[in-house]
């Protein structure tokens, strides 16, 4: 069923992800794609992966930005994928249903059985966060590794996406935005986490956290004017007089 | 946006077909057409026709054609959905529209109400189709209030010069059938003008900044692309080859689709008060012949010149 859930837990898993330590290392992407390609929307296929036109199915695919102008200017390391919107209109331009949002913990899925790979779903999210598996003739997009979160033959500290627990930087939380006691509704809170294209009015579940702002460097001391060297004592003796 | 060419044949084949059905059920409503039967054979044969081959090059686009079917079950929210169902079931009001003006030899009474009702359900079909485009925020070209009419029009219009051949052929008068050519080519030609002058003078409220947040440092630029080769999003929304030459191709889309059948169409008018059924039934050809092309290039150019949000993470300025 493609209409959104009339009753939902108020649980609102995802991800908080930090923009001031992401590294941009990629490695949320390519672990993402390791466990998904066994995963519960495996595979995700490669096309001519050692050909000259390689391309293949990512659900996360890290950008990097550069944002304003000189001193005051930053690199951002950008990490995109599914934000597990609250109204996601990729779920409800689904025809056939395929495309839903649970209600019990409000992760976005594709049901591949019943997808006719039409692709309007992917034109309605404004994140390009569904990529098309030309393989397998239907959408895919990021589970939440709903196989991790709640897998039981894994050890606790590993129940979190494949991306939260790889990150070498620490720059991706996982939790329930959804309880405000929660560490990352808190982390949010405190450092002021925001909606990507709140103006599109889609209420995305995952949060990004602004880089911190640093104090302004000092303005740099002009250079003494350098010592000439020379292998000469008189010379350097007469040096050191004339710059008197 | 990548146009798909089994979307641009869809949606030009049904369009016609869907605007020829409108007519037909409305003249006969207004008792404006006899019930003759070589002329309803041929013209509902040729809208249906239109219709159902549009329905099949449609399902070429999908993933999983076989799994079809299941599109029907969505309609309480989706246009996609909403828009087979109403292909569907126009074609019951349709149907008992011919076997009444073909087998029976009537298209008055209850089989006029027939043709009204396949009537508003094809308008209804066309809606939809326009609505799919119309409800999808993240492409602001398509977002917006031209759509939705730009798609009726221009299916009324090819319907009519459609009309106008059959009628022709048959030596039928057919009311006003011409001058209701003229006036929806007027009316799919200020449409399409209406909705070029709006993309052109406006832009997506999304930009890079809010797409990254990163407006409050600065402006936004991207530095390297999270990939070397292209993906998929890359190919669906990043399609380029329209965009660039959209200026030329909207003057080959404005004269073959408006420019041209307008003109011709009011050479059939002259035709007609001249007696001269012949180059009537000629100009009319080519008129419907010249819209087909325009509306085609004009379709091609509906997703070419569309831009969607996610490219604003791939460097893109504006949406």
């Amino acid at each position: 069923m493609t209409a959104l859930p009339a009753a939902n837990s108020g649980k609102k898993l995802g991800l908080v992800i930090d923009l001031d330590t992401c590294v941009g290392c990629h490695a949320c992407a390519v672990n993402c794609k390791q466990w998904n390609s066994g995963g519960h929307m495996a595979p995700l296929t490669d096309t001519a992966p050692y050909g000259a036109d390689a391309a293949g199915v990512w659900f996360n695919r890290i950008h990097s930005f550069e944002a304003g102008e000189g001193a005051a200017g930053r690199t951002v390391h950008f990490p995109r994928s599914c934000l597990h919107c609250e109204t996601p209109a990729c779920v409800t331009v689904c025809p056939t249903g395929a495309s839903y949002k649970r209600a019990e913990d409000g992760i976005v899925l594709v049901n591949e059985a019943t997808c006719i790979g039409c692709k309007l779903c992917s034109w309605a999210c404004p994140y390009g966060a569904r990529e098309f598996d030309d393989d397998s003739g239907t959408m895919k997009k990021c589970t939440l590794c709903i196989d991790r979160i709640y897998n039981t033959n894994l050890a606790e500290v590993d129940r979190v996406p494949a991306c939260v627990s790889t990150c070498p930087a620490n720059a991706r939380h996982f939790g329930d935005l959804g309880d405000p006691n929660s560490a990352v509704s808190r982390l949010v809170r405190e450092r002021g986490g925001y909606d990507l294209m709140p103006e599109l009015d889609y209420k995305p579940v995952n949060k990004y956290l602004p880089p911190r702002s640093r104090p302004a460097l000092p303005p740099a001391k002009p250079l003494a004017p350098a010592a000439i060297d020379t292998a000469s004592a008189l010379l350097r003796w007469v040096d050191r007089a004339l710059s008197r | 946006m990548h146009p798909a060419a089994s979307v641009i044949i869809f949606t030009t084949l049904t369009g016609a077909g869907y605007g020829l059905l409108v007519w037909l059920g409305l003249f006969a409503a207004f008792g404006l057409l006899p019930a003759e039967f070589g002329f309803g054979l041929l013209a509902l044969a040729l809208a249906l026709g239109l219709v159902s081959a549009g329905l099949l090059a449609s399902t070429a686009h999908l993933g999983h054609p076989e799994r079809a079917w299941r599109a029907l079950s969505q309609w309480r929210t989706s246009w996609l959905s909403r828009e087979g169902v109403m292909a569907l079931a126009a074609y019951v009001p349709a149907g008992l529209f011919a076997i009444g003006w073909v087998f029976l030899g009537r298209n008055d009474g209850i089989w006029a109400m027939f043709g009204l009702v396949a009537s508003v359900a094809s308008a209804a079909t066309v809606y939809c189709t326009g609505m799919i485009y119309a409800s999808l925020k993240p492409v602001q070209r398509w977002c917006n209030a031209w759509v939705v009419p730009g798609y009726l029009l221009l299916a009324l219009m090819t319907g009519a010069l459609l009309l106008n051949i059959l009628l022709h052929l048959f030596a039928l008068q057919g009311g006003s059938a011409i001058g209701v050519a003229i006036l929806a080519v007027a009316a799919g030609w200020a449409a399409k003008r209406g909705y070029w002058r709006f993309i052109d003078t406006t832009s997506a409220a999304s930009t890079p900044a809010s797409a990254t947040g990163l407006g409050r440092i600065g402006a936004v630029r991207l530095l390297d692309a999270p990939h070397t080769e292209e993906n998929y999003l890359l190919k669906e929304m990043g399609f380029q080859l329209a965009r660039k030459h959209a200026a030329k191709l909207r003057r080959i889309a404005e004269l073959a689709g408006f420019a041209m059948p307008f003109a011709l169409s009011l050479g059939v008018l002259w035709a007609n008060s001249l007696g001269a059924g012949g180059a009537g039934l000629a100009l009319a050809v080519l008129a419907a012949l010249s819209a087909a092309l325009g509306v085609a290039v004009e379709r091609w150019l509906f997703f070419g010149e569309a831009k969607h949000t996610v490219m604003l993470y791939y460097g893109a300025g504006r949406a």
